[in-house]
């Protein structure tokens, strides 16, 4: 009960049963009138369904009916080809805590431009120090997807390469990562993996990152922040914004640059921060720090069910490390902001 | 057995709605509700603060251990209020155990989620002797009933098997969350959706200083429920347990799977139950443990390190209760 059925490729009805093509404006009105329902995330853990629960005929059909969009080019997020490396399935330690779910985790480090050139040292640590011993997919968006790195992956690790368009701004392609991990997600990181952690990629693994850190959904502290009253963080203080939190609420800082859950959940997550991400930019305001002010927005309405300390994201230069972190895993590459940003 | 829809809604969360909006040209964000969870003001969790307790806060296995001072009660209820749960919550009162029904059920009433959805099933060989408790709204009584016990060791031995089979029979249906509580207790304290978890256990009162190998497992290698010196984590009182319903149904089956091997093979465990749960909850460890102020014992003194005591077994003559 815990492999979804996959939709069935080619051409067919959209109506189940039916025998014929429903035009696509009925699918269209129809889904306007179901609500995509946020349900409150419990703390231990969501009785929201966990990832997998069977797609009803129609939801697979709905999926199957954007595929086919993207396919006919209404979707500007193009998939490449799968990197060229075969991946071979390989008995893989599935913890008891997790009851037997497939441990596939898929991740999305960031990778625009210049960023392309941090990649190497990712997936390099990624490999050392990242989920060891279980499947993993990477998932890199990019712009130049010539210039992916060929990294020698372990067994039942693969690379996928997802084409995506440029921006000018370096706050752009921070916002629009909200928007494309809301869209895979639904086109096929549902099918494909589990959980899904979302991370920077101008970052590197220096120590263990493994299965702890995975829950239905999980936010990190922000290095900066995690000593800091709730007054002091940074999160967007102008009301007109749809990322507004008042002096005297919040519970922590997250850091956007490692966020993640299970695919249900970050699918939520994701497209709640791009909804109201649209929703400002059609007033006219962007968010302080861009969809980490929104994250944090969320966040705090919809608690994670477990919280990783800075250990998991760290700055050593910026940062004096404290006694507290007795390991650092998750740490910034040093590089030079101004040259990388906005060339 | 199937247990076909354990839970009570399926949303389906993938509908691309946000892709919908995208395309309509005029956005009408304006009208939109603002933000979801209305806020309640508490203060700020500090990841540096000085602890809160000084029982453990976490297990190895990353689990809370819940105790008075980890959590935010308002916060919780928050959370859980909207969700509109329902909580079940099973007790058997065979023999002379009815008599312990009615000091149980109005203690239930007074603490045991207040402004929760509530069933109460209560098994009984004697339906008639279950005194009509009166209830508060949102809250039922269900009476089941099983056949009387020959042994009071036999009685203690079928609750694993009872349960399982009420939940495919019925609690699937009626509830999200269930415990599985002795009736011969009271509640003393609020009881409250911090206990809600996937799997939920309650470490013994009388244990919880004890090093493991003083532990009272089933030590003979024969029984289904051995567990060996150096091993265990905690050792857990058979009088709580609970989580959601089906992980409680796998829970019960499991013990019940156990129970009847052993009895196949003419053994039984020390301390019957108790001790094929806390085998079960070696290997299937619990999501979320419960201090002993969740299961205290009235004859011991309270220790300062347990703040509030919500759920004790009650002083009784057990030489009587047992005849």
């Amino acid at each position: 009960c815990h492999i979804l059925p996959r939709p069935p490729k080619g051409p067919r009805s959209l109506v189940p049963g039916k025998g014929r093509a429903v035009p696509e404006t009925k699918c269209l009105l129809f889904l306007l009138h179901r609500q995509a329902g946020s349900l409150p995330l419990l703390l231990d853990p969501a009785p929201v369904l966990p990832f997998p629960s069977p797609l009803s005929p129609l939801e697979a059909r709905l999926i199957d009916w954007f595929d086919l969009l993207a396919r006919l080019g209404f979707d500007p997020w193009i998939e490449k080809i799968p990197w060229k490396r075969k991946w071979q399935p390989t008995p893989v330690f599935s913890p008891g805590k997790f009851h037997g779910q497939r441990s596939l985790v898929g991740y999305s480090p960031w990778g625009r431009k210049e960023y392309v050139v941090f990649l190497r040292l990712f997936l390099e640590t990624a490999e050392q120090y990242f989920m060891a011993g279980h499947k993993v997919t990477y998932y890199v968006f990019t712009d130049r997807p010539a210039d992916v790195p060929r990294v020698a992956l372990q067994a039942g690790r693969r690379l996928v390469v997802l084409h995506v368009g440029s921006h000018r701004r370096w706050q752009d392609v921070s916002m629009h990562r909200m928007e494309m991990i809301s869209n895979f997600s639904r086109q096929r990181f549902l099918r494909e993996v589990d959980y899904l952690v979302c991370l920077d990629v101008d970052m590197k693994f220096s120590d263990h990152v493994g299965v702890e850190i995975l829950a239905p959904l999980f936010g990190t502290l922000h290095p900066g922040f995690y000593a800091a009253d709730r007054q002091s963080f940074t999160y967007e203080r102008r009301p007109l914004s749809r990322a507004y939190i008042p002096r005297d609420e919040g519970d922590f800082y997250y850091a956007g640059g490692f966020f993640g859950g299970s695919v249900p959940e970050v699918y939520r997550l994701t497209t709640a921060c791009h909804q109201a991400m649209t929703a400002d930019r059609a007033r006219g305001i962007e968010a302080v720090w861009q969809d980490e002010s929104h994250l944090n927005r969320y966040l705090l309405s919809h608690k994670p069910s477990k919280v990783l300390s800075p250990e998991y994201l760290w700055d050593e230069r910026m940062l004096r490390r404290p006694p507290l972190l007795r390991r650092l895993r998750y740490v910034a590459v040093p590089k030079n902001h101004a040259e990388i940003r906005n060339r | 057995l199937i247990i076909c829809k354990v839970w009570k809604r399926e949303v389906p969360f993938f509908l691309p709605l946000a892709h919908l909006r995208l395309c309509n040209m005029k956005l009408q964000y304006e009208e939109e509700p603002s933000q979801p969870v209305a806020q309640s003001q508490y203060p700020q969790p500090k990841l540096l603060e000085q602890k809160p307790t000084e029982l453990l806060t976490l297990t190895p296995w990353l689990a809370p251990i819940v105790s008075e001072g980890t959590f935010n009660a308002e916060l919780l209820h928050h959370i859980y209020q909207p969700l509109n749960l329902t909580v079940g919550l099973t007790a058997f009162a065979a023999g002379k155990y009815t008599r312990f029904v009615q000091h149980f059920l109005e203690s239930a009433e007074r603490f045991f989620m207040r402004g929760y959805r509530v069933r109460y099933y209560i098994f009984t060989d004697d339906p008639q002797a279950i005194p009509r408790v009166p209830l508060g709204p949102g809250r039922h009584l269900s009476i089941i009933p099983v056949p009387g016990p020959s042994q009071w060791e036999e009685a203690s031995m079928r609750r694993m098997e009872v349960i399982s089979m009420h939940i495919t029979e019925r609690a699937h249906r009626e509830v999200d969350y269930l415990f599985c509580l002795n009736v011969d207790t009271a509640f003393r304290n609020p009881w409250g959706p911090e206990t809600l978890g996937d799997l939920v256990a309650a470490i013994h009162p009388g244990y919880f200083t004890a090093p493991r190998h003083q532990f009272p497992y089933e030590r003979r290698p024969i029984s289904t429920a051995f567990v060996a010196d150096g091993e265990g984590d905690f050792y857990y009182g058979g009088a709580v347990f609970g989580g959601r319903v089906a992980r409680v149904y796998e829970f019960t089956r499991g013990c019940h799977m156990g129970i009847l091997a052993d009895k196949a093979n003419g053994i039984m465990a020390a301390w019957q139950e108790e001790s094929h749960l806390n085998r079960r909850f070696l290997s299937h460890k619990p999501s979320k443990v419960l201090s002993p102020e969740y299961l205290w014992d009235d004859r011991q003194p309270q220790p300062p390190s347990l703040k509030l005591i919500r759920f004790s077994t009650l002083n009784k003559d057990t030489a009587w209760l047992q005849s």
